[in-house]
């Protein structure tokens, strides 16, 4: 996984992708990955979490199999409020659906796809600009 | 014999203790243990603790850091000491937003604002 996530981020950088991009692709990837593992394939060490990516001048999509039963991504308590605030795990969907624009899971929650688009840089607002 | 490379720096204050992490990234789920292990013998060791966990050198983390940062708080807050959190670059910073932590932890913008609010 290191290897792909290095590879993965090198090429973010020489398609010209930000600090904010790599930062936020990082992270999802790592999450991603250990759910894949953690979740997914139970950390049984003889399944596999299969990792794909391409980028362009524009994005990066990456989808991501385990060899689990997969599952509702819906059930999965919001980490934020109430009683989930205070428990140590739970949270690793969130910055993901958080840091990518696109989160999807198949039917079955056993393979994920996500995309994160090239940030746009931001426009330095004139001090005399009205706004319309 | 392996280099083993120290996780935490630990510092004793008059009145508080502060734990400085020395990795710049926070990921793998042996290394979180490690922390684990080396930050709670330091919170074992004192009754009613005043810890303080200095970000500076972390560039990256994951949410299992955070969960480790819950522990650590249960725990402190069971033996009726403090715990405070410091100089979390802004990309860390915004993690503990997202996930509301913010409203969970006492975040400062350095070790001395930090001691400054001990009671």
């Amino acid at each position: 996984m290191v290897k792909v996530c290095d590879q993965a981020l090198s090429k973010l950088e020489a398609y010209g992708f930000g600090k904010d991009d790599i930062f936020a692709v990082h992270l999802a990837l790592e999450e991603a990955f250990l759910n894949a593992v953690k979740h997914g394939n139970k950390m049984d060490s003889s399944k596999e979490v299969k990792i794909d990516y391409s980028v362009d001048l524009d994005k990066i999509e990456i989808s991501m199999t385990d060899q689990g039963d997969g599952f509702e991504p819906s059930s999965v308590a919001d980490p934020r409020y109430g009683e989930d605030l205070y428990k140590p795990g739970g949270r690793g969907l969130l910055l993901m659906n958080s840091y990518m624009d696109v989160v999807k899971f198949n039917e079955q929650g056993n393979s994920l796809y996500m995309v994160r688009y090239k940030e746009k840089p931001r426009l330095t607002k004139d001090k005399d600009q009205t706004e319309v | 014999m392996a280099e083993i490379k120290p996780k935490i720096g630990v510092q004793y204050s008059d009145n508080a203790t502060i734990v400085s992490f020395t990795d710049e990234k926070i990921l793998e789920e042996r290394d979180i243990k490690a922390l684990q292990d080396s930050i709670m013998s330091v919170v074992e060791q004192a009754e009613r603790i005043k810890l303080i966990l200095d970000f500076s050198n972390v560039r990256f983390l994951s949410s299992a850091v955070l969960g480790l940062l819950i522990r650590i708080s249960k725990r402190i807050y069971e033996k009726d000491g403090q715990l405070k959190l410091c100089n979390i670059n802004p990309k860390i910073f915004e993690i503990f937003k997202i996930t509301r932590l913010t409203t969970t932890f006492d975040i400062y913008k350095d070790v001395e604002s930090a001691v400054e609010d001990l009671s």
